[in-house]
């Protein structure tokens, strides 16, 4: 491990995740929330520049959320990094909240822009790639798409422009679970070979574990070719983190009792400290 | 700044609204140099050549992908350009109108989507070409100003108030090549303004785009029968100027609007919104398509066949007067 900051950093996410669903009282989209968790400790904790102070900073990098019903792993992020506070993120799905199940575009919360139906998120942070080009700015652009939100014909339209207008400061990338609202992908809609795929539309694609942080720090920090859109499909595991929810579709949208809570902070705890030790 | 005289809109109403759009755009374009004018693969037909040669860093073409097109205009309206975006009007109001509605209404992005060719001037290109319910989806999503102009004169000054109006827009085109021509000389355009063009105790017509010149028309050959009609160009769909509205009802007995969209959700249910809870709300007369997707011909043989003329207008405001 090399990097223990960040894997702290998605352990406490998890934690959050867990305490705050349970708070809430109400349903909440666990499992793809902690399938991106990694990636989202990697993104916040390391690549991405941004100035919590100032979360609406001229040049900080832009994150967009395509799969909005990923607010479970984005808010935590958002918190481990200091741009919301516990107290904004302890209001998560109150009833007039700024935290609600999808994200809406706040920019002194950090959130850059309103999401929940999918396949918009790529489009925007194109524009706003080709915006930075244009301006000769030097921000990255990141959105996060799920694979099943792949289905989607929109967003294929817009691999298709940005490998088009060659757009080398965005980066895509699929929390690839294999699962999708109602069951596996496979049985539904599966995008196969979802690397080559992206790289036939003309992207620079590579595989990463979605849940190594060492291999997603890589990845990220690779040099990659100008000229080029970047996509990192990252495989990862629904539910990651609790093992009672990995990979079990019954978790996508759900209420997490007394009992699921205690039982899933048990199961977290023993992770964290097998973690801690190694 | 492109001058109105009666001689300009004479040559820009054989231009017709397409090509004064392109002319419009490449006008202003030096004024605003974070302008960007964004097309899925019809630029050349919506009058954007000159302006796609004179500016190519200020235009994109997506390719024939519209739901693509309205998420990278809000990209880049989020980095601070101002974007139009253009099409046909049922690939942007009803291929793209969630895009729309997620982008310029939720999020309010400051992107004009300009609808070419709405109504039926597309003639027999046909119905999917057609821009019939435009309006009425446009208009239910929050936060959208939707501008319907009268004429060629009309656009140009609806694109230059655009592009200093800070805020997403839907604005719809009518008419065609050689359309009339109702204004002749420069006029104060304000977004949410009606102008009023013509004074009627009698009954008032409240119109939009193509169907302006021909509500006047039909005012000249109700004068014709003794009949003083009011036309009101509501070229602002929403936010609707209720203050015209209200002046209205205080002097006339009778509202008929009309325009080049199907009954249900346009014009006239804008107006029926607003008349009907009110105390001093007065009879009212939807004129514009049927709920049917007319039978194909050109433009103007349509616009015969649907009443959508002078003469038919004025014949069934005398019915709905007399009834």
């Amino acid at each position: 491990m090399n990097h223990p900051d960040l894997d702290r950093m998605a352990a406490f996410m998890r934690r959050k995740i867990l305490d705050v669903s349970f708070g809430c009282g109400l349903t909440a989209h666990l499992g793809g929330g902690l399938s991106m968790v990694d990636v989202m400790a990697v993104l916040y904790g390391r690549v991405l520049r941004l100035d919590p102070n100032n979360p609406r900073w001229e040049d900080r990098d832009r994150f967009i959320l395509s799969k909005g019903h990923g607010v479970l792993g984005f808010y935590p992020a958002l918190l481990a990094a200091g741009i919301i506070s516990e107290e904004v993120f302890n209001t998560f799905q109150a009833d007039g909240s700024d935290l609600i199940a999808h994200p809406v575009m706040n920019l002194d919360l950090g959130i850059e822009s309103s999401n929940g139906s999918l396949g918009h998120g790529l489009s925007m942070a194109i524009g706003i790639a080709l915006a930075a080009r244009k301006k000769d700015k030097a921000f990255k652009t990141y959105v996060l798409l799920g694979d099943g939100e792949c289905n989607e014909g929109a967003v294929w339209e817009a691999v298709m422009l940005a490998a088009q207008l060659g757009l080398d400061g965005l980066t895509a990338v699929i929390d690839h679970n294999k699962l999708q609202s109602d069951g596996e992908s496979r049985d539904i809609l599966q995008v196969r070979n979802m690397a080559a795929r992206f790289a036939a539309f003309g992207w620079h694609a590579v595989d990463v574990d979605g849940h190594d942080i060492d291999a997603l720090v890589a990845a990220f920090e690779a040099p990659a070719p100008a000229g080029l859109p970047r996509v990192l499909v990252a495989h990862t595991i629904k539910g990651k983190g609790v093992p009672f929810m990995e990979n079990d579709n019954a978790w996508h949208h759900k209420r997490l009792t007394k009992a699921d809570h205690e039982a899933a902070l048990a199961a977290l705890g023993e992770t964290v400290a097998a973690e801690g030790a190694s | 700044m492109m001058e109105i005289t009666p001689r300009s809109a004479r040559q820009w109403s054989r231009l017709g609204s397409r090509g004064i759009f392109g002319q419009a755009i490449l006008s202003i374009a030096e004024d605003h140099p974070e302008m960007m004018v964004l097309s899925a693969d019809l630029g050349n037909s919506s009058g954007l050549d000159r302006f796609k040669a004179t500016y190519p860093d200020q235009f994109l073409n997506t390719g024939i992908a519209e739901q693509n097109m309205i998420g990278v205009a809000a990209g880049l309206a989020k980095e601070g350009y101002t974007v139009f975006a253009t099409s046909f009007a049922p690939f942007i109001a009803m291929r793209a109108s969630e895009q729309v509605r997620m982008n310029l209404g939720y999020m309010e992005m400051n992107v004009k989507a300009v609808a070419i060719g709405s109504g039926i001037a597309m003639g027999l290109l046909g119905n999917s070409h057609f821009g019939i319910e435009d309006v009425a989806v446009m208009r239910s999503i929050p936060n959208l100003t939707v501008v319907s102009p009268a004429d060629c004169a009309a656009i140009v000054k609806t694109v230059e108030a655009a592009a200093r109006f800070q805020g997403p827009m839907y604005i719809r085109l009518t008419g065609t090549a050689n359309t009339p021509v109702v204004y002749t000389e420069d006029f104060p355009f304000e977004i949410g303004k009606a102008v009023p063009l013509r004074e009627g105790a009698d009954v008032a017509l409240v119109a939009c785009g193509s169907m302006v010149h021909a509500a006047l028309k039909a005012a000249e050959a109700l004068a014709e029968q003794g009949l003083a009609a009011a036309v009101l160009d509501m070229h602002t769909l929403k936010p609707l100027d209720g203050a015209a509205l209200d002046a209205l009802m205080a002097t006339v007995p009778a509202v008929v609007t009309v325009e080049e969209h199907t009954v249900i959700g346009g014009l006239g249910s804008a107006v029926a919104e607003y008349m009907a809870p009110r105390a001093e709300r007065v009879r009212h007369l939807a004129i514009g398509l049927p709920d049917i997707f007319v039978k194909t011909g050109q433009y103007e043989y349509m616009l015969e066949q649907q009443g959508l003329v002078g003469p038919a207008i004025a014949s069934r405001v005398r019915d709905f007067l007399a009834a």
